[in-house]
């Protein structure tokens, strides 16, 4: 079984091809981004006529990457929601044009299924049940995960993603966005120990998270650094960035141990653009060592937006292909609503 | 010095930005639209949660600075909450097909509205946040007699 997978849910276009047997065998990426890029806000090319550009010269290119053609499609899965709704639709009117016109089935996917399975697509690959950290520009939760569609939403941020308070602070500090990985890398050489941030939420019975709240303690401390030393200067820039990414590194590892003895899970999955994050991986890295759990992550390639991870979630989900047209698609969609597969 | 289009103020905390909104939520019209300016970390959202869970919103009130626009069905109207800060062209206005949202029975928020300059409907008010010690200071300007009337309706 083929399955041809189509991401159009924000500002990437993602094409791919899922075999059931030989697995990811071809996936091409419209995205400003360079694929080794790291993580935090992509560059906005927010156009629905932009995906209307790519989805189809993606298609071909992806066909010829894997050596098929169109007759070899058994499935045609896409992004249904949530995500942008005009944006959704050239992804949605596409994949149900085309499998209509090849008399096959569709799948619609929730992206952020497509997400918190990419770690699926890795060599080392966890066995269900596993708590996952969904953490990107545009989401941050943590998850158990029992099974393909069995997923319970554990906490989340109430404001701000952790992706982007790292791209907004970014801006802040004078770095031109999306920021995020420019601040982590001066991060790097920052001095851990000379300002400390606050950690919000580190403390609630709760697996909630807030970040929002970090930007005005950045402008704080930024404002009180000038105010004795005069300007920001290259090294205090550092260590804002390092009390910044400690703090956020801080809510996410400790709030994920709290998730973890809370469903009595051993093992993790990392997924989304911030999962690529260095520090965050040190710092669950460590405490995987120490409590002794697992950790996943995905390929770094499928750390953004992408359509591999959607024909892999469609290829998970074949029971629920049915007949092209009279589709629609969904914005806002919660992915606890998810039937199992 | 304020007059029947201007309103002004501090806000000294976040409880107080929240306060801001929370009376707004009992001042607006159907079908208005606010602009909400003022730098990162000025309290856009902030406000913007205030004003939410004052018109009867139970849940979170997100940045929609990633989803571009965040819409919270309410009872006495549809909210549209947009944020255009990742625009890089106002022509992405009308790719993304936002136009549509508004309308009569919708009360639209535009963080960023700068970023698709020309294109949007005119604004009823305009709110503007700035970062001043350690709080907030606060400017409304209504533009037309829509936004003059929710302003004399307005109590802070």
């Amino acid at each position: 079984m083929l399955v041809l997978g189509i991401e159009s849910s924000c500002d990437e276009t993602g094409v791919a091809l899922y075999d059931l047997e030989a697995g990811l065998i071809a996936q091409q990426l419209h995205t400003q981004m360079a694929m080794h890029a790291e993580y935090g806000g992509v560059v906005p090319e927010l156009a629905s006529r932009d995906h209307i550009r790519r989805v189809v010269p993606l298609t071909e290119a992806c066909l010829k990457e894997a050596g098929k053609t169109l007759a070899d499609i058994d499935a045609v899965a896409y992004t249904q929601g949530p995500g942008l709704g005009g944006a959704l639709l050239v992804g949605a009117s596409f994949a149900n044009a085309l499998a209509y016109s090849l008399k096959k089935p569709v799948i619609e996917v929730h992206h952020l299924e497509g997400h918190l399975l990419s770690p699926l697509l890795a060599e080392s690959r966890p066995e269900f049940p596993f708590l996952a950290l969904l953490v990107s520009g545009g989401h941050t939760q943590i998850m158990a995960v029992r099974g393909i569609g069995d997923y319970e939403i554990l906490g989340e941020t109430l404001d701000d993603a952790a992706g982007e308070a790292f791209d907004k602070t970014a801006k802040l500090l004078g770095l031109d966005y999306p920021g995020g990985p420019r601040l982590s890398q001066l991060a790097e050489s920052g001095d851990p120990d000379r300002f400390t941030l606050p950690r919000p939420m580190l403390h609630s019975d709760n697996l909630d998270m807030s970040f929002s709240g970090l930007k005005t303690a950045v402008l704080t401390l930024t404002r009180q650094v000038e105010a004795s030393e005069g300007e920001i200067g290259e090294q205090a820039r550092m260590d804002i960035c390092r009390a910044f990414q400690d703090a956020i590194v801080d809510v996410l590892v400790h709030k994920c141990l709290k998730a973890m003895k809370k469903a009595g899970m051993k093992r993790i999955v990392v997924a989304g653009g911030v999962g690529a994050n260095k520090q965050l991986r040190a710092g669950l890295n460590a405490a995987a060592a120490k409590y002794r759990f697992a950790v996943f992550y995905p390929p770094m390639a499928l750390c953004t937006d992408n359509g591999a991870m959607i024909a892999f979630a469609g290829a998970m989900r074949l029971k629920f292909a049915h007949g092209a047209g009279g589709f629609s698609v969904k914005p806002r969609w919660d992915l606890a609503t998810l039937p199992k597969a | 010095m304020d007059d029947t289009s201007t309103r002004s103020g501090y806000l000294p905390d976040e409880a107080a930005t929240l306060g801001l909104g929370a009376s707004l939520a009992q001042a607006i019209i159907p079908g208005m639209v606010i602009f909400l300016e003022g730098d990162l970390g000025a309290g856009k959202t902030t406000l913007t949660r205030g004003l939410l869970q004052g018109l009867g919103h139970q849940g979170r009130v997100k940045s929609p600075t990633y989803t571009l626009v965040e819409t919270y069905p309410l009872a006495s109207l549809t909210a549209h909450h947009f944020d255009l800060y990742r625009f890089n062209d106002p022509e992405e206005w009308e790719d993304a097909g936002f136009r549509e949202l508004f309308g009569h029975d919708t009360l639209c928020l535009v963080e960023w509205p700068e970023k698709a300059q020309g294109l949007l409907p005119q604004p009823d008010l305009t709110l503007a946040l700035a970062v001043a010690d350690d709080g907030r200071t606060y400017r409304i300007h209504a533009h037309d007699a829509q936004g003059i009337q929710c302003l004399s309706r307005l109590s802070i």
